[in-house]
């Protein structure tokens, strides 16, 4: 995320240059278990972003020494395809998303009821297919749901979305445009249920008040996507719970 | 197994004496360790500097060297920061390639460096599109108490604050000094029973869930921030967290930069 030299104009009258307002999502798309051999899957789109999530486990945990005797271990492997960027990513995992993998699995860990099953492992792995910027929210979002769909207990779904500020406004859900040129990034993820905030990140410049205020836009929008995490897992299970009118 | 059973009662000793409003040194919830800062202690190096606090102990080296810049920035310098967690410095530490805790020390640092602006990287430029000087900072950690955050990002803006463009060495002319525009300053906090302690060391970082490093510049913005750990923090916290981080960066920029 180098940032770009030229001065480009971010916020035309009031908008954004896709046309949202500061504190609109990037239309999102749900689709939960769309992998066969993964035990949980989700395919997230937000905006451009198109990420894959599947959940395997819990299952044995390899290497042994590295199990927990009183809980499942999380492991979570981000990954972006190499066509997913502009230039070219090179593929295997670079510093960039040694550090994502850790602090989404830290977002999704205190949700995970690992305490029932000791000595596993649940290996969640993210693929970025295409990427404008929010991969990891994306990721997060996706493999949230993909827990879900695996049948692992939680004790909710975590939600997940950034912030940013450009042209001097703090804007939510940063394109890649707008995340290049701006002012801040500020990833966000959080729980429902208890708005616990699991994953806090900034880089960029931003006064007290616009981090406050950034924060709370934030949890707001996570609100809005849990709704559609649930509606998408309720549209799934629904479907194949369907046993008609009545009729044996 | 052993060592796990020692951990916990190590963590339910943290909790029982913070629950009682004490820390297990003495300190209290808002108090660092005792913080020294040594410059210039490598003579090979461009910049460095040897940060305690309490008896964490960090070295931070600085080195340039021309090479390539970047082709969307071909009038800048580069910085590229890189943390070791080196075996001698805790148990815990293995040799080996650079595991997700020194890779996130390492790019929280190099963020809160970039995100304040403080090295003028134009300044860095030697010949446009062809050579610039990359700054190579490279955190040392000599001896793991917890909070290594602070101390390597301490450690890095008072070693660039003093460094010597080696010019000479390369053959080149110009300016041989670089002052830095900003003095970002990383604090870290956790959550432990409910309270939010300042500098948590070894083993109140391993009995708290979830902590917070804040890097602030000098005029009280935020450069950069890190949640850390399989925990969750509630919004005032967070808040709290921030405040207490922008107070406490003034402190230390004031007494050591």
């Amino acid at each position: 995320m180098k940032e770009g030299k030229e001065k480009i104009e971010l916020i035309k009258e009031g908008k954004r240059l896709d046309g949202r307002g500061f504190d609109e999502l990037r239309p999102i798309k749900i689709e939960v278990g769309v992998l066969k051999r993964a035990d949980g899957s989700c395919y997230f789109e937000l905006g451009d972003n198109k990420v894959i999530a599947a959940v395997y486990g819990p299952r044995e945990m390899h290497p042994r020494h590295a199990q927990d005797a009183k809980m499942a271990v999380v492991k979570f492997r981000y990954n972006m395809a190499p066509f997913s960027v502009d230039d070219r990513k090179r593929p295997g995992p670079d510093r960039r998303s040694v550090e994502i993998s850790k602090v989404s699995r830290e977002a999704l860990d205190p949700v995970i009821m690992r305490e029932y099953y000791p000595k596993t492992a649940i290996d969640v792995y993210v693929e970025i297919l295409q990427s404008d910027a929010g991969t990891r929210t994306a990721g997060i979002n996706a493999a949230s749901v993909a827990l879900a769909d695996a049948g692992i207990p939680m004790k909710d779904l975590v939600s997940s979305i950034a912030v940013g500020k450009i042209g001097g406004e703090v804007v939510l859900d940063l394109n890649a445009m707008e995340d290049n040129h701006g002012e801040a990034d500020m990833p966000v993820a959080m729980v429902s249920r208890t708005n616990t905030i699991t994953l806090l990140q900034m880089d960029g410049r931003l006064e007290k008040e616009e981090f406050e205020r950034g924060l709370k836009l934030a949890m707001r929008a996570c609100h809005q996507i849990y709704e559609l995490q649930r509606t998408a897992l309720i549209d799934r299970y629904s479907e194949s719970v369907d046993v008609g009118e009545g009729e044996a | 197994m052993g060592l796990e059973i020692v951990d916990d009662i190590r963590k339910d000793y943290v909790h029982d004496l913070i629950g009682s409003g004490k820390r297990v040194d003495g300190r209290g919830f808002r108090e660092y360790r005792e913080i020294s800062v040594e410059r210039d202690v490598i003579k090979r190096a461009e910049g460095s500097a040897r940060v305690k606090i309490g008896n964490t102990d960090v070295l931070v080296g600085i080195k340039l060297e021309p090479g390539e810049p970047f082709p969307d920035a071909p009038d800048e310098g580069v910085i590229i920061t890189n943390a070791e967690f080196v075996p001698l410095a805790s148990p815990e530490f293995e040799s080996g390639p650079p595991d997700e805790n020194s890779v996130q020390l390492a790019r929280v640092v190099d963020r809160g460096i970039r995100g304040s602006e403080a090295i003028d990287l134009e300044k860095l430029c030697i010949e446009e599109g062809e050579k610039v000087w990359i700054v190579f900072i490279d955190i040392h950690i000599l001896d793991n108490d917890g909070n290594l955050v602070d101390a390597a990002a301490l450690g890095a803006i008072a070693s660039l604050m003093n460094i010597r463009i080696p010019n000479e060495r390369y053959d080149l002319t110009g300016e041989n000094t670089l002052p830095m525009r900003d003095t970002p300053v990383a604090v870290t906090t956790v959550e432990i029973e409910g309270n939010i302690l300042v500098d948590p060391n070894f083993n109140e970082e391993n009995a708290a869930t979830s902590r917070l490093t804040v890097i602030s510049n000098a005029d009280g913005t935020i450069s950069a921030m890190q949640k850390s750990g399989s925990g969750g923090l509630k919004e005032e916290e967070i808040v709290e967290m921030v405040e207490i981080g922008i107070e406490k960066a003034g402190e230390i920029r004031e007494k050591f930069l």
